[in-house]
């Protein structure tokens, strides 16, 4: 095929990037945060193994976004939701393993202490089992994409519309959870975590292994992704987004398809979620706050929509600026998101993949 | 051509369904409209429209602009659903009751005035999506082409004149080359009745030439309804006239007894 949608999942050169990409996550990282030792200049330090494991998530998510936007033409303007609802479910069972080892020695959370709660409420139910928890992590916000999803695409509401209900909801949420009786903990969220499967959660072992868990669903997501998208199911998805009306003359149930990639989404979304919860230490409801949401859809235009990698590689880029700008400018990292997504719709509509593409 | 007349059997599913029941045309119409009324905003742009279509028939509609012609199509299609009236496909199903897709599935392509083709895709991959299969979620992940739909493919492309340009993106054929692409699509559905709008706008006459050759070698085994302004495609294509009026039928016929309607000459051919 010159022409038209790819139908190979990699190229030789695809798979080659892939396979430095593990030896870098699963070979270097380790051997650098683990064996060098602390004083040697070639010793990786806690700071950036969470801070990669970090973006790793926020890549996973930009991924998930781009099967949405770039290939069914669905703008969500709300998928910091469902990456928050994933890392709340598994929030849970990181504080239901804290035990009684929190401020008031309880063997409630201690938001629950404070708030003289005797019992857990219905929410909790089974929350000390991991096994749970990593249900809910895909459950949660699986269900409630599909049932959005469900309303929104059968009652046909799509463009502009659709990106401001996503952002509503994400906002609606927000506002739930702020509130002490919904039972999340408030405005503080979920933190201190000491343990995770009974293993202590700070040390340098635990966050390895987590960084490293985070690289593999980042590479099968993407795999997932591509599989996806090369498939007649990807080249239906990307017909829904140039040509809706075509599509369903051509007999296609439009609405299935878009509910199909929707949740499937939303699921990924979560599961990042969950994965960066035991690495960052906190999840609070400024997750969902509106901005998160809207970031999320600038680092896969600024990575370039319909291209995965792309999105992923703006993750990164984004993700890294923020680091940067957040610890020697704080003030001004707010400007300076709003100047690169500017720039990027101004000069780089295809975004960095666009603008690599064009320079071979 | 590999487009054969028989109905759709053998989809499994909700949208399989109407397509396994197959059209019942025991009355040799396929398709068979009553009293249709549309209206926007007060505006009726379909009037107690009523039509219908034979078994292998090739119908031309004719009518000036804003006649209804379009609006006709869109509730045959689904994208409209009419204030009044009953349309049935063959005498089984009522296509009011079924969604834009299920409609496709029972067996009605549709082309639309302005060319719709999906731009981004190569010319093959749109004739691979609009091809006749089960297109149900789970169907589509894991679907390959098989050498009999690929042979069906190579035939469409060669039908369409477009063989050369099977691994070009859509978005870069010609006017006309987009308008015939977007009748290969509708080959590959197999449907039994084709529903044309202005299919020749914008092609060379020899395009247009070769589209009416095609139209009446489908006639027989499909049924086409072709909406045309071009006057001379239509006398060469055309048996039997439909003439759209204010939303009404207002003359049926041959050519030549449309065109000596006093009526029609009134309102239409007579300017
Ligand atoms: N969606 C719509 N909303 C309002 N008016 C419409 C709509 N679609 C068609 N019309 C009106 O209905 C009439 C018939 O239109 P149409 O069926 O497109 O005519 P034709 O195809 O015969 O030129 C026109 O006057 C047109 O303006
Ligand atoms: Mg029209």
């Amino acid at each position: 095929m010159t022409g038209g949608i790819s139908r190979r999942l990699y190229g030789p050169r695809g798979w080659a990037i892939l396979a430095l990409f593990c030896v870098a996550v699963f070979g270097v990282m380790p051997v650098l945060n683990l064996a060098v030792p602390a004083d040697s200049p070639f010793h990786v330090s806690a700071y950036w193994v969470t801070l990669l494991g970090k973006i790793m998530c926020y890549a996973i998510v930009a991924v998930a976004m781009d099967l949405v936007w770039g290939y069914a033409g669905i703008l969500s303007l709300g998928h910091g939701l469902f990456f928050a609802l994933g890392g709340y479910s598994f929030g849970m069972y990181l504080m239901r393993q804290i035990g009684s080892d929190g401020q008031y020695r309880q063997p409630m959370p201690d938001f629950m202490v404070f708030l003289d709660w005797k019992e857990f409420p219905w929410q909790w139910w089974n929350s000390d089992s991991f096994w749970w928890c990593a249900m809910l992590v895909i459950v949660v916000p699986g269900l409630l994409a599909y049932v959005f999803g469900y309303f929104a695409f059968r009652s046909r509401v799509k463009g502009v519309y659709l990106s401001i209900i996503t952002q509503a909801l994400t906002f609606a949420a927000m506002l739930l959870f702020f509130r002490n009786a919904t039972g999340f903990g408030g405005n503080n969220g979920f933190t201190d975590f000491r343990r995770i499967l009974d293993i202590p959660i700070a040390t340098p072992q635990t966050r390895m292994a987590l960084f490293a868990i985070t690289g593999a669903t980042l590479i099968g997501t993407l795999l997932l992704a591509r599989w996806l998208t090369t498939s007649r199911f990807g080249r239906v998805l990307a017909a829904i987004r140039d040509a809706e009306q075509r599509v369903m003359f051509c007999g296609y149930d439009t609405v299935h398809y878009k509910l199909f990639v929707w949740t499937l989404s939303a699921v990924i979304c979560g599961v990042a979620g969950a994965l960066y919860v035991p690495q960052v230490g906190i999840i609070n409801p400024g997750e969902m706050s509106p901005a998160n949401s809207i970031e999320i859809a600038i680092w896969v235009a600024v990575g370039g929509r319909g291209t995965l990698i792309g999105p992923l590689i703006g993750a990164g880029l984004v993700n890294g600026a923020k680091s940067y700008f957040t610890q020697a400018f704080p003030e001004y990292w707010l400007f300076a998101l709003g100047l690169i997504f500017i720039l990027v719709t101004l000069f780089l509509p295809q975004g960095v993949m666009g603008f690599l593409g064009k320079k071979k | 051509m590999s487009i054969s007349a028989t109905t759709a059997t053998g989809e499994g599913g909700s949208l399989g369904r109407v397509a396994r029941e197959g059209l019942d045309s025991t009355h040799g119409v396929v398709l068979y409209m009553e009293d249709i009324s549309v209206s926007f905003d007060g505006f009726k742009a379909l009037n107690k429209l009523s039509l219908s279509i034979d078994i292998g028939e090739l119908r031309c509609v004719i009518g000036p602009n804003g006649a209804g012609k379009t609006t006709m199509m869109d509730v045959i299609t689904g994208k409209t659903r009419p204030d009044e009236g009953t349309v049935y496909f063959g005498q089984t199903i009522d296509l009011t009751r079924l969604s834009e897709a299920q409609i496709s599935t029972a067996g009605i392509g549709r082309k639309f005035q302005k060319p719709t083709i999906f731009e981004h895709h190569s010319v093959f991959e749109n004739l691979e999506l609009s091809m006749k299969a089960d297109k149900r979620v789970r169907k589509t992940l894991f679907s390959s082409l098989s050498s009999a739909q690929k042979d069906s493919i190579a035939e469409t492309l060669k039908t369409i004149r477009l063989n050369d340009s099977a691994d070009r993106v859509a978005g870069l054929l010609s006017h006309g080359q987009k308008q015939w692409l977007e009748i290969g699509m509708l080959l590959m559905q197999e449907p039994r009745l084709l529903l044309l709008d202005e299919p020749v706008a914008g092609m060379s006459d020899d395009e247009t030439e070769r589209t009416g050759e095609l139209f009446l070698s489908l006639a027989g085994k499909h049924s086409l309804v072709v909406v045309e302004h071009d006057m001379a495609f239509v006398e060469k294509i055309a048996r039997k006239i439909t003439v759209l009026h204010e939303g009404g039928v207002l003359a049926e016929g041959s050519m030549s007894e449309v065109q000596n309607d006093p009526k029609v000459i009134e309102v239409y051919l007579g300017r």
